[in-house]
């Protein structure tokens, strides 16, 4: 799966759960700093990813997933 | 020591007779009714005896955006609906970064509720049966709490001066109220805002409240089925929704010129202490309940021009009720009952009631009750019923009474 899709499908994701428009999801993006997303809504949005793109994402691994970017990349190495 | 004045400065309201205070007193004096049939299949699964209920006129999801919607119970829902309306009633905008309208250390928030979030409770549990723990949602325990509703309005309005959540059943909404009353008196906030909320019609709540055999089986007329005081009435009508209320200090009322609907003058808060479910049968509870709220607004009982009850329309309690609000104030009170054409808001329901209660102090009228076409000769007391009475008043009592034998009075004067 390329790059884009996935950021692509990260944004669906992201909009589903927190309310944030999709164009706004972009790699550069802190999912806290940036997208105001909380620890709970993460928790969500993780689960849908694993869904989504057939990977897993265990909590030590989600804390390192700062950006969008930084999910995009794990996604990659782990599908 | 001098007491201090309270006021009330702001309402707001999501009930099944409309989406805001405007429809819904609209609909009390009116005539409406909330009353409808429940037309979810689980009636009919589970054989439940009663097949009516009284909803929210407005969905949730017609106010709020999908997002909030998803992370918050229903009973949240149609709280911080209600807190905003009155919030903006009151004349403040909502607060932002550069911008606190009340100062957030004096300002609480005290909204009871029955029940709170059990819906999010069986919703959650069914997820985790059938699709596992990844995907129960890990705002479960949040939604779940009682305590939500009143968090929720904290959170929205910046509300630092403690936040509260008074469980007393269907007393609930009403001990919103009076503990708002008791933070401000205190000194503990010169802004409370206050009152109830529930919003749990679900098949387990239906089922569990027909075992108790206190709802209305009328079902072949949802309308007429919530009869307080008349000889014909068979139970409640379970509803749904929210009444909050702003209330200020009259010192910082006045000093920002907030137009002022009315005084919430005294409270009394009593218990039975006789049986889970059943009144005292020479209603003990009620009258000191009501002699307390009268005492501590410093009225004396000829004072109390109308009653605002609780007559819930159980066969039972209504006659209790009249009669010990006749033994507490005398036999010149008017009575109303609203929950007629509102149901039975349950924890929501003193709050709906005490904005009623408010308006006629306000607007000098109180609304008939629904439904009471044939009034019960053992209710000794006259009761509003046909037409809106038109009446100068200057003291009104709000009842509320719950499970557990829990008695709320609040004494409502004219501003």
């Amino acid at each position: 799966m390329a790059n884009e899709e996935i950021t692509q499908g990260l944004a669906t994701i992201v909009e589903e759960v927190a309310g944030v428009d999709a164009e706004e999801v972009s790699v550069d993006k802190s999912f806290v700093d940036d997208l105001d997303i909380d620890s709970l809504s993460m928790v969500e949005i993780a689960v849908q990813a694993e869904d989504k793109f057939g990977v897993k994402i265990p909590d030590d691994e989600l804390a390192n997933l700062k950006t969008v970017g930084d999910a995009v990349d794990y996604i990659v190495k782990n599908a | 020591m001098t007491t201090k004045d309270v006021v009330i400065t702001g309402m707001g309201a999501t009930t099944p007779l409309g989406g805001d205070v405007a429809s819904t007193w609209d609909g009390l004096l009116n005539g409406a009714s909330g009353g409808r049939t429940i037309t979810e299949d689980w009636v009919d699964t589970y054989e439940l005896p009663a097949k009516i209920a009284a909803p929210l006129a407005v969905e949730p999801s017609e106010v709020l955006p999908r997002v909030r919607l998803r992370r918050m119970d229903r009973c949240e829902q149609v709280a911080l609906i209600a807190a905003r309306q009155a919030w903006s009633d009151a004349g403040f905008e909502l607060p932002d970064e550069e911008n606190q309208p009340v100062d957030p250390d004096r300002l609480g928030v005290s909204i009871g509720t029955g029940v709170g979030g059990p819906s999010t409770l069986l919703d959650q549990h069914e997820v985790l049966k059938s699709q596992g723990l990844r995907k129960v949602s890990p705002l479960t325990v949040p939604m779940l709490m009682p305590n939500g509703p009143a968090a929720h309005v904290s959170l929205e309005l910046k509300a630092r001066a403690g936040v509260h959540t008074p469980a007393s059943a269907c007393a609930s909404g009403a001990e919103g109220l009076a503990n708002a009353l008791d933070m401000i008196r205190a000194g503990r906030a010169d802004v409370v805002v206050a009152g109830g909320a529930e919003a749990c019609i679900r098949p387990i709540t239906v089922a569990g409240f027909s075992q108790s055999r206190t709802l209305s089986t009328r079902n072949d007329d949802p309308q007429g089925a919530s009869r307080p005081f008349d000889a014909d009435r068979d139970g409640f009508v379970m509803g749904e929704g929210s009444g909050v209320l702003v209330l200020e200090s009259a010192e910082h009322a006045a000093a920002r010129g907030a137009r002022v609907y009315a005084r919430l003058a005294g409270a009394g808060i009593t218990a039975d202490a006789y049986h889970i479910t059943g009144a005292h049968p020479e209603g003990l509870g009620q009258i000191n309940a009501i002699n307390t709220a009268v005492g501590t607004a410093g009225l004396s009982t000829t004072d109390i021009e109308h009653v605002n009850a609780h007559a819930t329309a159980t066969v039972v309690g209504d006659v209790g009720e009249a009669t010990a609000i006749r033994k507490a104030l005398g036999d010149h009170v008017l009575l109303t009952a609203p929950k007629g054409a509102l149901g039975h808001i349950v924890g929501g329901a003193g709050a709906v009631e005490s904005i009623a209660t408010v308006l006629s102090l306000y607007n000098g009228v109180i609304p008939a009750t629904r439904n009471l076409d044939n009034p019960d000769p053992k209710v000794e007391l006259e009761v509003v019923s046909g037409e809106p009475r038109k009446k100068t008043l200057n003291a009104a009592v709000n009842d509320s009474f719950g499970f557990g034998g829990h008695n709320v009075a609040l004494a409502f004067t004219r501003a």
